[in-house]
């Protein structure tokens, strides 16, 4: 699994997490795969094997992954655990950077909730159509 | 195995004392390192890094203060250590007149606990022939050979003083695997000295950053998003910081002020769960995490009036 570090003041394991996660979420991960060991990771991305755990961690507090005892730790069928003001305070960042983005480059509060909506449909036609691909 | 048994810690330094002809190179240095963990070692040119790691492998007895490696004292009982440890540095030091076969031997009848297979996979990996001089090889070969004979014993301690500075990324990053490798194995400890603040972010658990022979800050790569937090103010161009009071680390204290136009950004330490101090005239724009080299600048910068220049300067240089 090919992840990208950056030294720009971001947790690394917060990377780690995340690049997975979106590989989770756009089905580049299946459900039931199961997820490299903590050490090969660590080895493979010459990262300490902690902080490979705590980053799966935060994504079975998220129900990305699964841990299975004593065989692994899979992808999962999610379902978050976390409550809806964790799941607040995770996007405000994202979505205030594109508010400011958007409106710095003259959208509407209409047309951007426009534009969310029209690039929500193509991601899930995409999505769709890798499933059927691959089904 | 006497060296399994005993203390939890791999490494414990108290209050370590060193002066050179008089100045002061480690002053009240404490370290302990579990067993198990990596441990970075930062700090500027100087600041007495490598002294600390000499005090680690014997080749200096503490003025005053305890060092204790394993449980035993490195200089009184260079048996029970050394050869528990693998040692690499920065210098070029291994015998160029030697062939890389032959200082394997050497190592060989040294150290007990030589793993043949694993030297040779170490070989095989590093694409090193038992035939060439080592003043035939590349820089990047020569470190790897280096590597290979602080590791192949597989020792309980691996010291790795600037394994990587002047290397190219691949031998580099070759390094880095070995330390991971080393400490997947049960029990393994690294102390990793560098510069290169990204390795050693990515690599260790604790991180201890030396200024002028003393440790003044000691950091966990994770707990820096909660200790620490980068905050920029936009002010107008007569605009100055407040004075930087006494360190008190119960309270929230921003350090290492530095300009670059109208806006000032801050290090906010003791962030958690506080709101970032109002200055009057100026305005909070932006704030987010802090990377390990905005704290190490921070950390060794001292009141911004004395430093502003310089940092201005580099900050300048290391935009683009």
């Amino acid at each position: 699994m090919q992840i990208h570090i950056k030294s720009d003041g971001l947790p690394i394991y917060q990377q780690i997490a995340d690049q997975i996660r979106h590989r989770i979420i756009a089905r580049q991960l299946e459900v039931g795969n199961e997820m490299p060991s903590i050490r090969n990771l660590a080895q493979l991305l010459r990262v300490n094997p902690n902080t490979i755990a705590r980053a799966y961690r935060e994504l079975e507090l998220e129900g990305l992954l699964e841990k299975r005892r004593t065989k692994g730790t899979f992808v999962a069928s999610h379902k978050s655990n976390r409550s809806l003001k964790e799941r607040i305070e995770r996007l405000q960042p994202h979505l205030d950077a594109v508010i400011i983005y958007a409106s710095q480059l003259g959208f509407s509060k209409e047309e951007l909730v426009d534009q969310i909506k029209a690039r929500d449909s193509i991601i899930h036609q995409n999505r769709s159509a890798t499933e059927e691909g691959l089904s | 195995m006497s060296h399994l048994t005993g203390s939890n810690l791999a490494v414990e330094v108290s209050n370590l004392q060193r002066t050179f002809r008089g100045k002061t190179a480690l002053s009240g240095v404490n370290l302990e390192i579990p067993r198990g963990t990596i441990q970075g070692l930062v700090g500027l040119n100087g600041a007495g890094k490598t002294t600390l790691i000499r005090h680690l492998i014997g080749s200096l007895q503490a003025q005053s203060g305890g060092v204790r490696v394993l449980g035993h004292d490195p200089v009184r009982d260079p048996e029970g250590v050394l050869k528990q440890i693998g040692y690499m540095t920065e210098e070029d030091s291994l015998p160029k007149w030697m062939r890389v076969g032959e200082l394997i031997d050497f190592c060989r009848g040294i150290y007990p606990t030589w793993d043949d297979r694993y030297a040779a996979e170490l070989s095989e990996m590093f694409s090193l022939s038992k035939k060439t001089k080592l003043s035939g090889l590349s820089k990047g070969q020569r470190a790897r050979v280096g590597l290979l004979v602080a590791i192949a014993h597989r020792p309980l301690v691996l010291i790795l003083d600037e394994p990587s500075s002047g290397l190219d990324p691949i031998a580099r990053s070759d390094i880095l695997e070995a330390v991971i490798r080393t400490i997947s194995d049960e029990g393994r400890t690294v102390l990793f000295s560098s510069h290169l603040l990204d390795e050693v972010d990515r690599v260790c658990d604790h991180i201890a950053l030396l200024h002028d022979g003393r440790i003044i800050d000691s950091l966990r790569p994770d707990d820096r998003e909660q200790r620490f937090l980068e905050l920029t103010y936009l002010s107008s161009e007569t605009w100055f910081p407040p004075e930087s009071t006494e360190r008190d680390t119960r309270s929230p204290y921003c350090f290492g002020w530095k300009r670059s136009g109208k806006e000032w950004t801050t290090v906010l330490s003791g962030a958690n769960d506080q709101e970032p101090p109002t200055f009057e005239n100026a305005q909070l724009i932006a704030q987010g995490p802090v990377s390990l080299q905005r704290w190490f600048e921070a950390s060794v910068t001292e009141s911004p009036s004395t430093k502003m220049n310089q940092v201005q300067d580099t900050n300048e240089a290391a935009d683009d």
